[in-house]
């Protein structure tokens, strides 16, 4: 832990986020889980197209744990599909908030894409 | 996976800690899952993406350390600069003193197969190295069997006309073996082949790039143009390469050695130098053994001249810089010690600054910052300073090798400049780094364990025992390295003014000398000659102000050599130790005019004529040598070939330069020299005169020309030059020594400051108990006082003794100065005192104004 991030981020402050970043946020909305199943997560829905190396996956959960955007959860899922050797990640309610306002940012700039004639769509 | 593993240990520690056993884990399933074709597809991705996060995370860790250690540095800037200053100096002084050392006495010198590359000599009794008769050379070279290529050479130097004005050239006459031996290719035209060795083939020269740039002005048509070397007409067949210098530096023009039936009639006539390569896989001791052999028959067989001769076999590299060996390696050795000190001054530094830091670290391990982050942030802030400081002292090294570069003697055949090599800033850079590494490691290991909650709890008083011992032996090791230092400084200054204080035995103020060298080709003529003499030395003498004017073969200083046989009557005419002196022509009014006091008899005069009576004037020691007890007027010796009569004795002068004792010194008329002896045909007029230099000169060039257009002067300088001369490169040496010796100084000076003003700090509290006991202000001041001098005392001593041993290694150079002096080791005491006090000063002061009521009370 670095001593000089104690100190709660506002998420504001942290847009705007780094694409893995929202990847792994959008991920966890569905539901806690474990680092291979987040890779899974965003492999499925981005169709394939978007696959995280595991060093860009926990590198980028370091950061978020840091920035307190996600913790790592005691609460384990019914314990057929436990895996004993996982760690499971949650949302916190920054996380929520900063994905919110992440989403928010690229729903903006779509708009304003639209509205320029940049991307077909109404306005 | 072992693989993936081994990349996994690349990352940062801390993390791991917490993802590695989890990145392991998924990375298994993805390779389950990835059978078959894919799987070359799942190493090279993960391998990418590990390899590239590994570092991605260090730099994130790279960059928060230094910007807190730039935040912590910018807060404490007088600790920042100090620790820069240090190692600035450290590096510096020993980049610049190994960038010299490797280029005079390690790098290679620049020929082919250099390391194979050996200079002969033959070995008469008592000379080691002596220069080979061409028969003798001829010889070797046909009967060995050790060598694969023999080459001779000799240096001579000629009057160059053909040009804008006349000129004196140093001269190399080398056989056809010796340039392709040297792997000497020319830039133009070609080298010599055996053909231009031939007696009575054209005549011949090669070129340096350099002449060829200044003096022909770089034309592509030079080759083939003729210029005139003591005036025979020499046609230019080549140019050789601007890196090419042989046998030194200042050498410009190579024209074929020639061996003609002639020369190798008289095994005496030792002036070749020669030149071999071993054959790939021989050793020098086979080649020693080889021409052992062969210098034994020879021996043997012509016992008047090889009578007792061997062969000496040399590596070219060791038969340069012989003479500033010592002195370089004692500027090595002092720059080692500059290192020693600087790296005991960090680790004091290093040590007070975690001591001070101690309790912010534990407070942030207490806060969860893992050990190894800590540590690691320690390493950054050492590595910092250290390459803030590795870079400046490259800077002081670049700009201090240029001073140094007057170290390098000018007979290496080293075309280029000494220069900061890569490796020696390779070497500095990966020095200070491990140094940093290991003393930020060692100083910061200490922020764990029990020792930290006794800190948070605020009862610390300034560290530990352990820790303050460590100080105190650092600065025990740089007091003992200055003293070192300080003491070789001090001797050799001493040497040096040894040196100055030697009488020369001539007087050296009020006379100038200029070199007039005579062509044999044009004044092979003894008339010709004589007359040239008289008519300068009537001219000069008519220069109003001149009170004096003779020739002489050279100038005592600048000539060594021109040793000869010499024994009276009867004696037999073997060249040894003990009946040689050296020989010199020389013009009427020649000892008049160098100063030489004349003791009995007369000098060289007029009245000395050629067909009549052979004479010389002799040195005292020669007579004594020879004639113990008699004044020697009258007696007769043979010297080259001839017999003579002793005229005059003269006290004996430094010949061979102000350090070494010389030969006795035999002074024969010029009138009574033989034309074959060109070499030893007076060249240099001295002219004794209250005129400056400046106003001199112009008007013996004027009288000079006016008798032969084409006579070039060279070398003009005062007498007083001379022989400052003989003391400048020993000057500078010993100068960079003394440089060394009081950066040591001040370093341990820094040192001792520090560490007492660390104690003073930690025993405030002691103190102020102390004083509040009654004990007085001037009790506590020497108690700091004596803490300081046992500081320097614990150091002095075994410098000392140090000091001692590195004298005697470098007994040769200290002319005689005992390694033991006893005024040297005063003084060197005596300055430690003087460091010891003013280190202690300020930290004594301020202990005597502690306050014992606030240091009570803060308790």
């Amino acid at each position: 832990m670095n001593i000089f991030l104690l100190m709660t981020p506002t998420p504001e402050s942290l847009l705007p986020l780094p694409p893995v970043t929202f990847h792994i946020l959008a991920a966890l909305a569905t539901g806690d889980r474990h680092g291979y199943g987040i890779m899974q997560e965003v492999a499925a829905r981005s169709d394939g197209k978007l696959r995280l190396g595991a060093g860009t996956l926990y590198r980028s959960i370091q950061r978020m744990l840091e920035q307190g955007l996600v913790v790592e959860t005691s609460a384990r899922p019914p314990a057929r599909e436990d895996d004993e050797r996982r760690r499971y990640y949650r949302l916190t309610p920054l996380g929520i908030a900063t994905a919110r306002l992440e989403a928010k940012r690229l729903a903006d700039m779509i708009r304003l894409a639209q509205a320029t004639g940049l991307v077909p769509g109404k306005v | 996976m072992r693989f993936l593993r081994w990349l996994l240990a690349l990352f940062p520690a801390g993390f791991r800690q917490e993802f590695a056993s989890e990145i392991e884990a998924d990375l298994r399933r993805q390779r389950r899952e990835a059978a078959g074709p894919g799987l070359a597809a799942f190493w090279a991705r993960a391998t990418g993406d590990l390899l590239r996060h590994a570092l991605l995370a260090h730099w994130d860790i790279l960059r928060q350390d230094l910007r807190f250690v730039a935040r912590s540095l910018v807060r404490r800037p007088g600790y920042a600069a100090t620790a820069v200053l240090v190692t600035a100096i450290g590096v510096g002084a020993n980049a610049a003193a190994f960038s010299v050392a490797d280029y005079v006495l390690v790098r290679p010198l620049p020929f082919p197969a250099a390391d194979r590359l050996v200079k002969l000599w033959q070995h008469p009794p008592g000379y080691p190295e002596m220069e080979l008769s061409p028969a003798n050379y001829r010889d070797w070279k046909d009967a060995s069997s050790t060598f694969e290529s023999m080459g001779a050479f000799t240096n001579t130097a000629a009057n160059l006309t053909g040009l804008e004005r006349p000129d004196r050239i140093q001269t190399t006459l080398v056989g056809p073996e010796l340039l392709p031996l040297l792997g000497a290719n020319p830039l133009l035209g070609r080298r010599f082949d055996p053909n231009d060795a031939e007696p009575g083939a054209p005549r011949t020269m090669v070129v340096s790039e350099r002449f060829w740039r200044d003096r022909l002005g770089a034309a592509p048509g030079a080759v083939g143009s003729t210029l005139a070397l003591d005036g025979i007409p020499r046609e230019i067949i080549g140019v050789l390469p601007a890196g090419f210098a042989f046998p030194d530096r200042r050498t410009d023009v190579w024209v074929p050695l020639t061996l003609d039936e002639a020369s190798l009639v008289d095994r005496g006539n030792n002036y070749l130098e020669v030149l071999a390569r071993l054959r790939d896989g021989v050793t020098i001791e086979q080649a020693r053994a080889d021409l052992a052999v062969i210098a034994d028959r020879l021996a043997r067989q012509y016992p008047a001249a090889n009578e007792g001769t061997g062969a000496t076999v040399q590596w070219l590299r060791d038969s340069y810089s012989q003479r500033s060996r010592l002195l370089l390696l004692a500027l090595v050795g002092a720059s080692l010690c500059i290192l020693l000190i600087a790296c005991a001054n960090l680790g004091s530094l290093f040590l007070a600054r975690a001591l001070a830091r101690e309790s912010e670290l534990v407070v942030r391990a207490a806060l969860g910052a893992g050990r190894d982050r800590l540590i690691r942030q320690a390493v950054t802030e050492c590595l910092v300073i250290v390459a803030a400081g590795g870079l400046a002292g490259l800077a002081v090294a670049a700009a201090a090798i240029p001073l140094l570069a007057r170290l390098v003697p000018e007979s290496l055949p080293l075309h280029d400049p000494p220069t900061l090599d890569r490796a020696v800033v390779g070497f500095a850079a990966v020095a200070t780094a491990v140094t940093a590494i290991l003393l930020a490691v060692l100083t910061g290991r200490r922020a764990e364990g029990n020792h930290a909650a006794a800190v948070l709890r605020g009862g610390q008083r300034g560290g530990n025992a352990a820790r303050e011992r460590l100080r105190q032996w650092l600065l025990a090791g740089e007091v003992a390295a200055s003293v070192v230092l300080l003491v070789t400084a001090g001797l050799l200054l001493r040497a040096v003014q040894r040196v100055a204080e030697v009488d020369p035995g001539f007087q050296v103020d009020g006379a100038f000398t200029v070199r007039t060298a005579l062509p044999a080709s044009r004044y092979l003529d003894n008339d010709l000659r004589d007359r040239f003499y008289r008519d300068v030395l009537a001219g000069v003498a008519a220069i109003p102000g001149v009170e004096a004017a003779a020739y002489t073969t050279c100038l005592p200083m600048v000539c060594g050599g021109m040793i000869w046989p010499a024994s009276p009557d009867g004696d037999p005419q073997i060249r040894a130790v003990g009946n040689t002196a050296s020989v010199r022509f020389v013009t009427p009014g020649y000892i008049a005019t160098l100063g030489i006091p004349l003791l009995r008899g007369r000098e060289v005069t007029e009245a000395d004529r050629r067909g009549g009576q052979d004479v010389a004037v002799v040195s005292a020691s020669f007579a004594e040598r020879h004639w113990p007890g008699e004044d020697g007027l009258g007696k007769r010796f043979t010297v080259v070939g001839r017999n003579r009569m002793v005229v005059g004795v003269v006290a004996d002068i430094r010949v061979r330069g102000l350090e070494r004792t010389a030969e006795p010194q035999l002074y024969l008329p010029a009138s009574q020299i033989d034309s074959a002896m060109g070499y030893y045909w007076p060249q240099d007029l001295v002219v004794r005169s209250s005129l400056t230099p400046a106003a001199l000169l112009p008007q013996i060039e004027r009288t000079i020309a006016a008798i032969d257009r084409d006579q070039p002067l060279t070398s003009p300088r005062a007498l007083t030059e001379l022989v400052s001369d003989q003391t400048a490169t020993r000057g500078d040496q010993v100068r960079m020594v003394v440089v060394l010796g009081a950066i040591a100084l001040v370093l341990a000076t820094i040192g001792i400051h520090g560490l007492l003003s660390y104690l003073v700090t930690a025993r405030a509290r002691e103190l102020g108990v102390r004083m509040a006991l009654g004990a007085s202000r001037s009790s506590v001041v020497r108690l700091v006082a004596s803490n300081g001098l046992r500081l320097v005392a614990a150091g002095a001593v075994p410098g000392l003794i140090l000091s001692y041993l590195a004298a005697r290694a470098i007994r040769a150079v200290l002319f005689g100065v005992p390694p033991g002096d006893l005024i040297t080791y005063a003084t060197v005491l005596g300055i430690c005192l003087v460091v010891a006090l003013v280190g202690a000063t300020i930290p004594a002061w301020r202990a005597a104004r502690v306050d014992p009521a606030a240091m009570i009370r803060s308790d």
